[in-house]
């Protein structure tokens, strides 16, 4: 579970968040997930409920997904991430480390893996509200 | 808002006793060789030791070790895979050996999504085999990783010992410890770079002698500890480990 990993990071900074506004309790916080990394948000959720300290034991966790936009670097050319087109192993490898889809994917233009990934690549921390 | 992954990092290299970032300022003065003798020598001295290779463009210490078909496991993040008795992490699990063509930004997103997800437990040392030059690995580690200290790699060169300059002028500046220079592939018993290293005001941990044999020893750890450069290295981690 890569996802577990990543719910502690978002727990652990949202806590810094809710300390630097000094929020006594955390109501809400969204958590945007890019297409690239294929997060698995039943996964992530309950990661998220099973790490939460008590200060967001009344927390709504929203998570939202971003589709992933490319832009080719070489010809400009841009394009929405597929991930149907990949087979398992090679989605696999772009999950744990989104970067590595410059080994597997080509700018269906002309063929470059020098593109940049200009949205929706991973796991966000949108917004954290709550109250004083 | 915020990327939630660099506020774990620091969490995941908690229980690391120390983090050994082997550099240089120039490529192709045996980084990865001395990175690789230097965790296996550690591992042989009964420390518990991870091998990280953060040259993700042109990593190498994957064939130095011979490592094949060995994978993370996943456990609540990721779990290096242990080889020849090191804790073993590197991108070429997820490029399988495949060219990595990676910018400035996607190395930085790479390696703070593997600090950020990978759980190396309790280690007495984790070495660190960085690219060359003060480029983005070097900031980030810096960055994230605030205990990294620094030993710098170098040839008989005095092209390479210019770079040196530089790397240990950055890491003075930024208050990062460098723990000293090794003198790699040297040709004869000139004392040049210990004197100019002595000048910096680093230690000078030793120099390596360039042994066209090692080639022979590229794939099998074993006979690489059987090697002059073992040897030498092994003084050196001596000297790591009383500093």
């Amino acid at each position: 579970m890569h996802e577990w990993a990543l719910a502690e990071a978002v727990i652990k900074a949202a806590t810094e968040i809710a300390d630097k506004e000094k929020l006594k309790e955390v109501a809400f916080v969204e958590i945007k997930i890019g297409e690239l990394q294929q997060v698995e948000r039943v996964i992530l959720s309950f990661a998220l409920k099973q790490l939460r300290p008590v200060r967001f034991k009344k927390t709504k966790f929203r998570i939202t997904r971003a589709k992933t936009q490319l832009k080719c670097r070489a010809c400009g050319n841009t394009w929405l991430f597929q991930k149907q087109k990949l087979d398992h192993t090679i989605k696999e490898a772009i999950h744990f480390v989104p970067e590595v889809a410059h080994t597997y994917i080509k700018c269906p233009r002309c063929g470059s893996p020098d593109f940049e990934i200009t949205q929706g690549r991973g796991i966000w921390l949108e917004q954290v509200i709550g109250t004083r | 808002m915020a990327d939630p992954r660099t506020s774990i990092i620091s969490q995941r290299l908690a229980s690391i006793t120390r983090i050994i970032a082997v550099s240089s300022g120039k490529g192709g003065v045996g980084k990865s060789l001395v990175a690789t003798t230097l965790a296996l020598i550690l591992f042989k001295e009964g420390c518990k030791v991870g091998l990280f290779d953060l040259d993700f463009t042109s990593p190498s210490t994957h064939t130095i070790l011979g490592a094949k078909n060995a994978q993370p496991t996943e456990d609540k993040g990721l779990i290096p895979p242990n080889i020849n008795g090191l804790d073993y992490m590197s991108l070429i699990y997820y490029t399988n050996d495949q060219p990595a063509p990676l910018r400035g930004t996607d190395t930085s997103n790479a390696l703070i999504e593997l600090l950020a997800v990978t759980r190396w437990g309790q280690l007495d040392y984790l070495i660190l085999d960085m690219p060359p030059g003060i480029g983005d690995a070097v900031l980030d580690l810096i960055r994230f990783a605030k205990c990294v200290e620094f030993i710098i790699v170098t040839t008989p060169s005095q092209l390479a010992f210019e770079t040196v300059k530089k790397l240990s002028s950055l890491l003075k500046d930024l208050e990062v410890p460098i723990v000293g220079v090794v003198e790699n592939m040297k040709m004869d018993q000139g004392d040049t770079i210990r004197q100019k290293t002595e000048e910096l005001g680093l230690n000078f941990l030793g120099g390596i002698s360039y042994d066209p044999n090692v080639e022979h020893a590229i794939g099998n750890p074993e006979a690489l500890l059987n090697t002059a450069i073992a040897q030498r290295t092994q003084e050196i981690a001596k000297m790591l480990q009383t500093q």
